[in-house]
């Protein structure tokens, strides 16, 4: 393999590996804009994989798993709604209740589609013309619609929340719950409604590996990929653009790592698999290191909205 | 129906205990529902998970087996949670443990028990907690989130254990299995009987009474729930809130540290991979169902240890292990939507719009 062609097989690796964080970034990202603080990504993720798989499975169609995983996504990301907004309840351990809950109801439902093939995944399709663009085409558009569809989805976020009404008053439900209460938005309405949304994209994180990326079921095979989406977000300000640079450099250490162990470098499989989770803990510690520890995180991210509090 | 939560001036004593019984029991429903909709026998599924668990001296010792550690990364757990300090690294905190005690009777295998025994538990909690010092300094220097650098170590640490156990400390005379050489007896710790009870049982309700004392008694203590409740007050009544962080972050890495060198040295007798089942994980649920109470962390302990045999010996029914794991975190989901109905009462409201109309 000629050096170029290295180069560019490493970033085109890095944006396969970079996209199911990317979904599970965007997801927790809404969700936090609405105020609500969802560590159960990582479980969700699982849940989304799952179901994906085994709809994919039974229908032969991977577009039928995308849409299983979306919803089962919703469905659990509604349990956390109904905990934390609902019932006021603890956002940080009802997070993890929701990882270690589809940690085991993943493990349960996938036991026996563990190494089972998937009879439609989906597949690289070269996008036109743009596939030939040197270097920037066999990159960014050699992929499959999955790919593509999150270069949509991220400008279409951002212009959301940025720059339309209904993203303006989820900007202030997420800062300032009590005083969009007072101009009369619902805000216990639209925090479910951001959870659920956030948990099917986080479901399509899931469903992107084991019906893309693998594709195949593997227990835990997001392998703390949630979490890390968790970390990305605060490393993004909250913002879908950065969110997508993280994304892909995360991707990026992923994909060198295993580049590494192929190219033979003398280094033990497990130090570059470490790799990821320190790069996490270094880029969070730099975030917070350079803007002394004043990272503004949605005003009222974390807290349940009580009205007789107000 | 239009509802709404009222406040209750004090939760009553009862509720205290039967909402936290009520949502065990719900999960349980919950859970029986689910497994009944994926084609199992809910029943008889809970049925052979108690009598597999609680049914026989074996079930019984493996249950108590199974609790020890989470009892010890509960406790660890409890004492950061107490704080508001979210440390969700018990799990790489025993890998890392059990990863330092190891090495000892690696490297000098013919040293006496009365020597090897407490250095391996100093070593084990050293390293626990110089796993959990790490996350502490990023907190306190630079407000790094810790639930994430906590939960990244934990990956870290069971690579570092693979990486021990598959190549350096690989046992020569282990048919190429990824494990290290068998302890020297010495460095075993004595178990009940013939049992699989180890030690690790009495250092377990030996912190138990230690954190009860701290946690009624002590100034320390009061300090920590303090900075737990609310870090400005804690400020202005003088409490160095960073010392504390450092305090309470290297104990609790220390006990979950402990818990790894039990396992390795009064179970496995060597380290090996899967040395845990997400015992660090699922002390998290034990943690917080217990309310942070020490001595309730035992109890929930004990039937945590009864689901974790349970899921073993479920899989000869062919159902898959993970169902223990699915029932945890229904539990845990329904003790935290239960907490709300202690402390406020549901009061519907007839019409909407319509004023409350009880007392």
């Amino acid at each position: 393999m000629s050096e170029q062609s290295i180069v560019i097989s490493i970033f085109a690796a890095a944006v396969t590996a970079g996209t199911p964080i990317l979904y599970a970034a965007l997801g927790e990202l809404i969700t936090e804009r609405a105020g609500i603080l969802n560590l159960g990504v990582e479980g969700i993720m699982l849940v989304g994989a799952v179901s994906g798989f085994i709809a994919a499975v039974a229908s032969g169609s991977c577009w039928w798993g995308l849409l299983a995983a979306m919803a089962a996504g919703g469905a659990v990301a509604f349990i956390h709604g109904l905990l934390t907004i609902t019932l006021r309840a603890n956002q940080v351990v009802s997070g993890l209740a929701l990882t270690l809950f589809g940690t085991g109801l993943s493990g349960y439902l996938g036991k026996s589609y563990i190494g089972m093939p998937v009879p439609q995944a989906f597949k690289v399709e070269p996008l036109g013309p743009l596939a030939h663009i040197p270097f920037v085409g066999p990159v960014l558009f050699q992929h499959d619609v999955l790919v593509y569809a999150s270069y949509l989805l991220v400008p279409a976020m951002a212009f959301f929340v940025y720059r339309t009404r209904p993203g303006l008053i989820l900007r202030a439900v997420g800062e300032n719950p009590a005083a969009a209460d007072a101009l009369g938005y619902k805000v216990f309405t639209l925090r479910h409604l951001y959870v659920v949304a956030g948990g099917m994209l986080c479901g399509v994180g899931g469903a992107y590996l084991s019906l893309a990326y693998a594709p195949s079921w593997l227990e835990n095979m997001t392998a703390g990929r949630g979490w890390i989406a968790v970390a990305l977000v605060i490393f993004a300000l909250w913002n879908p653009w950065r969110a997508l640079v993280g994304s892909y450099l995360f991707g990026g250490v992923d994909a060198l790592g295993f580049n590494l162990q192929v190219l033979g470098v003398a280094v033990p499989t497990f130090f570059l698999s470490m790799m990821p989770y320190l790069f996490t803990i270094l880029v969070l510690t730099l975030l917070m290191a350079k803007s002394g520890g004043r990272v503004v995180p949605p005003g009222a991210l974390g807290l349940p909205y009580d009205r007789e509090d107000r | 129906m239009p509802f709404r939560f009222e406040k209750r001036l004090a939760p009553t004593p009862f509720m205290t205990v039967a909402v936290p019984v009520a949502s065990v029991a719900l999960a349980l429903l919950f859970c029986a529902v689910f497994l009944a909709l994926t084609g199992r026998h809910p029943l008889e599924l809970y049925m052979a998970m108690a009598e597999g668990a609680l049914g026989s001296a074996y079930g019984l010792t493996e249950t108590t087996v199974k609790a020890i550690p989470l009892m010890l990364c509960g406790l660890g757990i409890a004492l950061a949670f107490r704080m508001q300090l979210w440390n969700i690294g018990a799990e790489g905190q025993l890998y890392l443990g059990a990863l330092a005690a190891t090495w000892l009777p690696l490297t000098f295998p013919g040293l006496p028990a009365i020597v090897m025994l407490p250095a391996m538990v100093v070593l084990g909690m050293a390293a626990g907690a110089l796993w959990a010092l790490g996350p502490a300094y990023l907190r306190v220097k630079w407000r790094v989130n810790e639930i994430i650098t906590t939960l990244m170590l934990n990956y870290v640490g069971i690579l570092l254990v693979n990486y021990f156990v598959y190549g350096p400390w690989r046992d020569p005379k282990g048919f190429n299995f990824p494990l290290t050489a068998q302890f020297p007896p010495a460095a075993l710790l004595p178990t009940f009987g013939d049992t699989r009870i180890h030690a690790g049982l009495v250092l377990a309700l030996a912190l138990v009474a230690l954190f009860l004392v701290i946690f009624r008694n002590s100034r320390w203590g009061y300090e920590i729930k303090v900075i737990g409740a609310s870090e400005r007050a804690a400020r202005y009544a003088g409490m160095d809130i960073k010392r504390n962080m450092f305090l309470v972050m290297a104990l609790s890495g220390a006990i979950c540290g402990l818990a790894g060198m039990a396992e390795v040295s009064g179970i496995a007798g060597r380290l090996q991979p899967g040395l845990s089942p997400g015992y660090g994980y699922t002390a998290i649920i034990v943690a917080w169902l217990a309310r942070l109470n020490p001595v309730a962390i035992v109890l929930v302990a004990g039937l945590f240890g009864v689901l974790q045999v349970g899921g073993y010996i479920v899989q000869t029914h062919g159902v898959p292990a993970s169902v223990a794991a699915m029932i945890q975190g229904a539990i845990l989901f329904f003790v935290i939507g239960g907490e709300m109905f202690t402390g406020y009462r549901l009061v519907f409201t007839g019409r909407k719009g319509a004023a409350a109309t009880d007392e």
